[in-house]
């Protein structure tokens, strides 16, 4: 471990991105994402990497692709009006398989919104912000520290499963400031590019996907003079317009994500040992939550939290699992109400599910979850 | 027969989806033959295209090759230089692709001074949807979307890649094949952002509209309009009229290239070797 230090959330993004080899990063400036840019702007050529300022969201999102097609890792930030603008790069990464990490500190929204308050409005937007089916990994940090650590993650899983993966922050995470002892380097597993099994002499094919379903496309100048295309591909990299090649590419892509779920599902229990009652909360509003629940606790409420750090995919085992131990289940989110249809989907009917929402631009006090589990829990003071 | 540069194409990608009489295969097959005379590394070389027509070009070419999304083929391009400079990185777009929905890439392209070579096909017409207008449609001339003529002004493309910031801007046609070529050659010497409009026939959406279906017609209008440079200079203003248009090396300059400026950064940030 090196030494403490008081650091902020967007800051411990972008160390955890450095750490995990990001040497690339193009951006645009949007509050409340922008310390990322900064940061990255000052650390990157201390590490002979690159940071680029680019004219728009759009850009910013075409230059970290190529960045990573050439060998880079790359990284790239924005908040909401950002990411819709990056939406239909974000799909091409997902067809073309380039490793990309897109962190979104959220803002209220729709549009311009309330710049820059807090808001967690863009779980649906990680999950389907881009045209056509493909999958995907969003991952939400409810700490200083823990924006590293799944800044780490997320640029693993984009080299694992060469697909984009979203960060997805909020602006109280984002601007938090705590005290964080960041592990060295060498404490760190690191997941390397992915690299060729042959040669193009022996029959190499860029697509071709390896145990894991996910291809070892080989980086630009490495000889292999490979194609790259946002069209629908075979294993040669090449378009094809066929009914059966179409199925299982779109499959595979799906499938590559579906048989690691269980690895990269991220979920954290608290006081659930005897939880009758639990509240399902992610990011920042996690640490109000869990601050409710506390307080309910010493109201002789047993209650309990499980905290969502992988978003998507959707964490249904475990949610599955709460609904057989639980009476009732509380979703906090700062929205209007939209992880709340995630969970009452897999709980189908085993117990209550209710939601507490908030989207009038102010985080949530733990007096208003706590009359919500109040309530839940049949009004019991 | 002239069979040397096969081995820069994908031979079981071809034959091309151009129509008959398309002017791309010419410019394509210019870049190329620049490409042999500057002998650059067929390994170390990546052609980055945008959505259209011209842009199919990349899956032909046996080379890296990246067919990107419409519009931003500028900033995959300056990636791909940015994260590896030793890489050639030569960018085919088109006047749809690099100027209506890429245009402001473009111009940051131009004014970063990025080291590309971008080789514009301008057909004039949005020629893979079935011929709507473009920006470099010229104004009065038909296309689906302006069945009256298109009312726009056009853009110089040229005139826009200079003012922008890009330190080479050449222009010829896909009838002066061997100019072009020579053009691009010298655009790859440049380091720093080449901009090279490829002037290409499109009869089947373009002149069929315009009362120009014939190829070879269209490539005659090249001939009997184009002006060299030079004596473009020497034209009186008034002279300057009609369809008249200058092709040549319309504008050189020097000034350094952004992986250049950004290897200073490094320097001052004291990440050089790292």
């Amino acid at each position: 471990m090196s030494k403490a230090r008081l650091m902020q959330g967007n800051e411990a993004c972008t160390e955890g991105a450095l750490a995990a080899g990001v040497r690339f990063f193009g951006g645009y400036p949007i509050t409340p994402s922008t310390e990322i840019a900064e940061t990255m702007a000052k650390k990157l050529p201390q590490y002979g990497g690159t940071f680029i300022q680019m004219e728009d969201e759009i850009a910013s999102m075409g230059v970290v692709l190529g960045a990573s097609l050439a060998g880079k890792k790359a990284l790239t930030a924005s908040s909401g009006p950002g990411i819709s603008l990056k939406q239909e790069l974000i799909g091409y990464a997902a067809a073309a398989e380039i490793p990309v990490v897109i962190v979104n500190v959220q803002r209220v929204g729709p549009s311009t919104g309330q710049p820059t308050a807090p808001s967690q409005g863009d779980v649906m937007q990680a999950r389907w912000g881009t045209h056509g089916d493909h999958p995907m990994i969003a991952l939400s940090p409810w700490s200083v520290k823990e924006a590293f650590d799944t800044a780490v993650m997320a640029v693993n899983y984009s080299e694992r499963f060469r697909t984009p993966v979203i960060l997805l922050m909020d602006e109280i995470v984002g601007h938090l400031r705590e005290k964080v002892e960041l592990p060295d380097a060498a404490e760190l597993d690191i997941y390397p590019r992915r690299q060729p099994s042959c040669t193009r002499a022996e029959g190499y094919q860029p697509y071709a996907p390896a145990e894991d379903l996910v291809p070892n496309v080989a980086d630009f100048g490495t000889g292999n003079r490979i194609h790259v295309t946002g069209l629908i591909h075979d294993e040669t990299g090449f378009p094809v317009g066929n009914p059966k090649i179409t199925r299982e590419a779109i499959d595979r892509l799906h499938q590559k994500i579906a048989i690691a779920a269980d690895e990269i599902t991220h979920v954290e229990e608290y006081c659930m040992d005897d939880a009758e009652y639990a509240v399902v909360a992610f990011g920042g509003t996690a640490r109000t939550a869990y601050e409710a629940v506390l307080q309910a606790r010493a109201k002789g409420i047993k209650v309990g939290m499980v905290r969502l750090i992988t978003i998507w995919p959707f964490a249904d085992k475990a949610i599955k699992a709460l609904a057989a131990k639980v009476k009732g289940i509380l979703v906090t989110e700062l929205n209007y109400g939209q992880l709340v249809g995630e969970v009452e989907r897999a709980v189908a009917g085993k117990c209550d599910v209710k939601l507490c929402a908030k989207y009038d631009m102010t985080i949530f006090e733990p007096e208003e979850i706590l009359s919500d589990i109040e309530a839940l829990a049949g009004g019991k003071a | 027969m002239e069979r040397s540069y096969e081995k820069y194409f994908r031979q079981n990608r071809l034959p091309h989806l151009w129509c008959p009489g398309c002017g791309n295969g010419i410019a394509m097959k210019a870049i190329v033959k620049a490409i042999e005379m500057k002998g650059l590394d067929q390994n170390k070389t990546v052609i980055v295209s945008g959505i259209g027509c011209s842009s199919r070009a990349s899956g032909y070419m046996d080379f890296d090759t990246v067919h990107t999304a419409h519009g931003r083929a500028i900033p995959f391009a300056t990636g791909i230089k940015m994260a590896n400079p030793e890489l050639n990185v030569i960018v085919i777009t088109g006047d749809g692709d690099c100027t209506a929905i890429g245009g402001n890439h473009f111009i940051h392209g131009c004014r970063r001074n990025v080291d590309l070579t971008v080789i514009l096909f301008d057909n004039n017409i949005y020629g893979m949807t079935g011929g709507q207008a473009s920006p470099m449609t010229p104004t009065g001339k038909k296309a689906t979307t302006a069945p009256y003529g298109a009312v726009d002004h056009a853009f110089d493309a040229c005139k826009l890649a200079e003012a922008a910031g890009a330190t080479y801007v050449a222009r010829s046609t896909a009838y002066h094949v061997q100019h072009l070529t020579d053009l691009i050659a010298k655009g790859m010497d440049n380091k720093g952002f080449s901009f090279i409009e490829a002037m290409v026939q499109c009869p089947t959406s373009f002149g069929r509209k315009n009362k120009m279906a014939d190829p070879a017609a269209m490539m005659m209008w090249m001939r009997d309009n184009a002006v060299m440079k030079a004596a473009w200079d020497k034209l009186p203003e008034e002279k300057k009229t009609g369809d008249k248009f200058p092709i040549g090396v319309l504008y050189e300059a020097s000034d350094i290239d952004y992986a250049t400026a950004y290897d200073h950064v490094i320097d001052l940030a004291g990440g050089a070797g790292k």
